[in-house]
C-alpha cells in the first residue's frame, strides 16, 4: 500500500462520493470527472497505459460532456430538482452497504497473491491481440457502436409533427 | 492487490447507492457508469497481479467494457431526452404511470 | 564546438547539472529540469505571437499594427501583461464561484500537459511515452470540458450559447483530427512521437522522407491543419468567440488575469497542435535537406513552428468566418469521408510496389473524391460571382 496509491484512491473516492451526493447535477458531473481522472491515474499506476489514456479520452472527453449536455437540455442553468433523494432512499443505502460488506468480506478472506514484476505491455501487442485473437469481438463492437449511434440519433431527434 | 479490490468494491457500492437513491434520471445513469468503472478497475488489478499478464485478457476486456459503456451512456441519455420531451421532467419518482 | 555538441547542448547541460545533485533526488530534479524550459519558452513564444499577430493582421488589413510601445511596437506584450495583471477581477454575483475559478486553470493545465510528448530536438523530449499520441488526444479532449465549465458557470445567456457552440465545434472536429493522424500511425506502426520523427529523419538524394511529401501525407496534413484550426477556435472557425457575433462567447464574464489565462491557454493549444503537426507530417526536428543537418535540431523545430504560426495568422486575416451550420457540414460531410478515404489511400500506398504508378493511383484516389464531395455538397446553392469595390 504505497503512498501514491493511497493519495490516488483518496482522490477517486472523494470525487465519486461527491458525484453521488451533491445537490446541483452539473457539480455532480464535474466531481465525477475528478473521480474518473483518479481512476485513469490508477490504471497508469498498474501499468496499463493504453487503458488509462483511453479512459480519459472516452469518459472525460465524451461521456462527461454528453451528460452535461443532457443536463443542460433537460434542466437549464440554475434550476435544480428540489428534493434530491428518491422517496425510499434508506433502502437504497442499506442495499449498497450490504453489497459492500459482502464484497469486503470476500476480498478479506482470499489469500494474498504474490506480486509478479510489472508487465511491460506495448501498444503493438494490444494491436496484434486485437487483430489476431480478439478480431471477432472487435468487429461485433464496431457493429454495436454503429447501432448505438443510429439508435441515439433516432431517439433524440425531434418527432415530425403529423400535418393536421 | 487487496487494496485495489477493496477500492473497486467501495466505488461499486458508492455507484450503487447513487443509482438507487437519486431522483434525477441522469444521475442514476452516472451511477451505473461508476459501477462499470469499478468493474474495470477490478479487471485491470487482476490482470496486473494475476498469473498470466502476457495474455492481455484484462486489458482487452476493459477496452471492450469502456466501449460498451460509452455506447450505453449515449443510448440511455437519448432515452432520457425523449422521455423529457413528453413529460417535461427527469424526476424518476414522477414516472409512475405504469404503477399499480 | 562541433555541430553535434551545439545540437545536444541542452541535454549535456542537464546531465552536467544533475551530476551535482545527490542520487536520491535525481529523478525529481531531472523532471523539473526538463519541464522548466517548456514553462519558460512557450509563454515567451505566446508573447511574441500576440504582437506578431496584431502587426501581421494589421498589415493584411492595410493598416499598421501596434507601433507605440517599443521599437516598431514589439514591446506590446509587456504593456498587455501589465494591463491584464492589474485589471479588476469582476465576477458576476450569480456566477458559480468554484467552477468559474477552476475553468481557466483547467484550460491552461490541459494546454501545458500537451507538450510532454513533443520532441523538440534530438533526444529532447520530456517523456517518451509508448502511447504518446493517444496521450495527446486524451489531454486535448479535456479542453472541451474546461470551455463548457467557463460558459456554464458565468450564468449568462451569451456565454452559455458560446460554450455550447464551442463544445459542439470541438467535438465535431476532434474526429477528423484523430483520423488524420491514424494515417501516420499506420505508416510508422507506432504511437510514440520519438519513433515517428526518427522514421522521417532519413534522406534519399538529399531529399527528406517527411510524410508530407507523399499524397496521403499531404492530404492528411491539410486535413489535420484545418481540424487544428477548428479545435483551437481560431478564425475562420471562431464563431464561439467572434467579437462581432456573440461579443466574446464563453469568456464574456471573465476579466483581468483570468481572461489572459484563457488567451494563453488557447494560444498554447494552438502551439501544441502545430508542434504535433510538425512531428507527424513535417519531420519534427529533422532538416529539410541532408546538407543542412549541421543546423541544431531545435532550431529546425522552432523554425517550422514559426512558419505554421505565420500560416495561422495569414489564414485569420484572409478568410471570412464560417457560420455554425457551415462549420458542422464541413466537419461531418466533407472532412470525415476525406479522412476515411485518406486511410484507404495510405493502405493502398503501402501495398503497391514503389514507382510512378502508385503516385498516380493514390493522387487520383484522393483528388477525385475531394472534387466530387465539394461539388456534391454545393448542390442547390446558387453562388454568384463576387464583385469587389475598393475604397479610393
Amino acid at each position: 500500500m504505497t503512498v501514491i496509491f493511497l493519495i490516488l484512491a483518496a482522490i477517486t473516492i472523494a470525487g465519486t462520493a461527491a458525484a453521488m451526493s451533491l445537490r446541483s447535477a452539473i457539480h455532480c458531473i464535474l466531481a465525477l470527472t475528478i473521480g474518473l481522472v483518479g481512476l485513469a491515474a490508477l490504471y497508469l499506476l498498474l501499468g496499463a497505459q493504453f487503458v488509462g489514456f483511453t479512459q480519459i479520452l472516452v469518459y472525460v472527453g465524451a461521456v462527461a460532456i454528453l451528460a452535461v449536455f443532457a443536463i443542460m437540455m433537460t434542466q437549464g442553468p440554475g434550476k435544480t430538482i428540489q428534493p434530491i433523494l428518491s422517496t425510499n432512499w434508506p433502502a437504497g443505502v442499506l442495499v449498497a452497504t450490504a453489497v459492500f460488506a459482502i464484497l469486503a468480506w470476500a476480498i478479506h478472506s482470499t489469500p494474498a497473491h504474490s506480486t509478479p514484476t510489472q508487465p511491460d505491455v506495448s501498444v503493438n501487442q494490444i494491436g496484434a491481440a486485437l487483430m489476431h485473437h480478439y478480431v471477432l469481438p472487435l468487429e461485433i463492437m464496431g457493429l454495436l457502436l454503429t447501432a448505438a449511434l443510429i439508435g441515439a440519433v433516432i431517439l433524440a431527434m425531434p418527432e415530425k409533427k403529423e400535418p393536421q | 492487490m487487496n487494496g485495489y479490490l477493496l477500492l473497486s468494491a467501495l466505488l461499486f457500492s458508492i455507484g450503487l447507492a447513487g443509482a438507487l437513491t437519486r431522483r434525477n434520471a441522469i444521475l442514476v445513469l452516472i451511477g451505473i457508469e461508476l459501477m462499470l468503472n469499478a468493474a474495470n478497475l477490478n479487471l485491470i488489478a487482476f490482470w496486473r497481479y494475476g498469473p498470466n499478464p502476457a495474455a492481455l485478457t484484462g486489458i482487452m476486456f476493459t477496452i471492450f467494457s469502456i466501449s460498451v459503456a460509452a455506447a450505453e451512456a449515449a443510448v440511455g441519455l437519448g432515452i432520457i431526452l425523449a422521455v423529457h420531451r413528453h413529460t417535461r421532467t427527469t424526476d424518476l419518482d414522477q414516472m409512475n404511470s405504469m404503477k399499480g | 564546438m562541433t555541430p553535434d555538441t551545439i545540437d545536444q547542448i541542452f541535454v549535456i547541460t542537464k546531465h552536467w547539472l544533475l551530476g551535482y545533485v545527490p542520487s536520491a533526488l535525481q529523478p525529481i530534479v531531472s523532471a523539473i529540469l526538463s519541464v522548466v524550459p517548456i514553462l519558460v519558452v512557450f509563454p515567451l513564444l505566446f508573447a511574441i505571437t500576440t504582437v506578431l499577430e496584431r502587426k501581421g493582421l494589421g498589415r493584411i488589413q492595410n493598416r499598421y499594427g501596434p507601433n507605440r510601445v517599443g521599437p516598431y511596437g514589439f514591446s506590446q506584450p509587456i504593456a498587455d501583461g501589465i494591463k491584464s495583471l492589474t485589471k479588476e477581477d469582476v465576477i458576476p454575483r450569480s456566477a458559480d464561484q468554484v467552477v468559474h475559478f477552476l475553468a481557466p486553470l483547467l484550460l491552461v493545465l490541459a494546454a501545458f500537459l500537451g507538450y510532454a510528448i513533443l520532441p523538440i530536438g534530438r533526444n529532447m523530449v520530456i517523456v517518451n511515452l509508448n502511447a504518446g499520441l493517444l496521450y495527446f488526444f486524451a489531454i486535448g479532449s479535456m479542453v472541451e470540458l474546461a470551455v463548457f465549465m467557463a460558459g456554464w458557470s458565468s450564468r449568462s445567456k451569451y456565454s452559455l450559447l458560446g460554450a455550447m457552440r464551442a463544445v459542439a465545434q470541438m467535438i465535431s472536429y476532434e474526429i477528423p483530427l484523430v483520423l488524420a493522424s491514424v494515417v501516420i500511425i499506420m505508416a510508422t506502426g507506432s504511437l510514440s512521437t520519438v519513433a515517428i520523427v526518427e522514421q522521417q529523419a532519413h534522406y534519399t538524394y538529399s531529399l527528406p522522407h517527411w510524410f508530407v511529401f507523399t499524397p496521403w501525407g499531404f492530404a492528411g496534413f491539410l486535413l489535420f491543419m484545418v481540424a487544428a484550426t477548428a479545435e483551437s477556435n481560431r478564425s475562420p472557425f471562431d464563431l464561439p468567440e467572434g467579437e462581432s457575433e456573440i461579443i466574446a462567447g464563453y469568456y464574456i464574464e471573465y476579466s483581468g488575469f483570468k481572461f489572459a489565462l484563457f488567451f494563453l491557454g488557447e494560444y498554447l493549444g494552438m502551439f501544441a497542435t502545430s508542434g504535433l503537426a510538425i512531428t507527424l507530417f513535417l519531420g519534427g526536428w529533422s532538416a529539410p535537406f541532408s546538407f543542412l543537418t549541421w543546423v541544431p535540431s531545435y532550431l529546425w523545430f522552432f523554425l517550422k513552428l514559426l512558419v505554421l504560426i505565420c500560416v495561422f495568422i495569414w489564414i485569420r486575416g484572409t478568410l471570412p468566418r464560417l457560420r455554425q451550420d457551415q462549420l458542422m457540414n464541413l466537419a461531418w460531410k466533407f472532412m470525415l469521408p476525406m479522412t476515411l478515404i485518406n486511410i484507404f489511400t495510405a493502405a493502398l500506398w503501402h501495398f503497391m510496389p514503389a514507382g510512378i504508378l502508385r503516385w498516380i493511383a493514390c493522387t487520383a484516389l484522393l483528388v477525385i473524391p475531394c472534387i466530387a464531395l465539394s461539388r456534391g455538397l454545393k448542390q442547390g446553392k446558387k453562388l454568384q460571382v463576387r464583385t469587389y469595390r475598393f475604397a479610393e
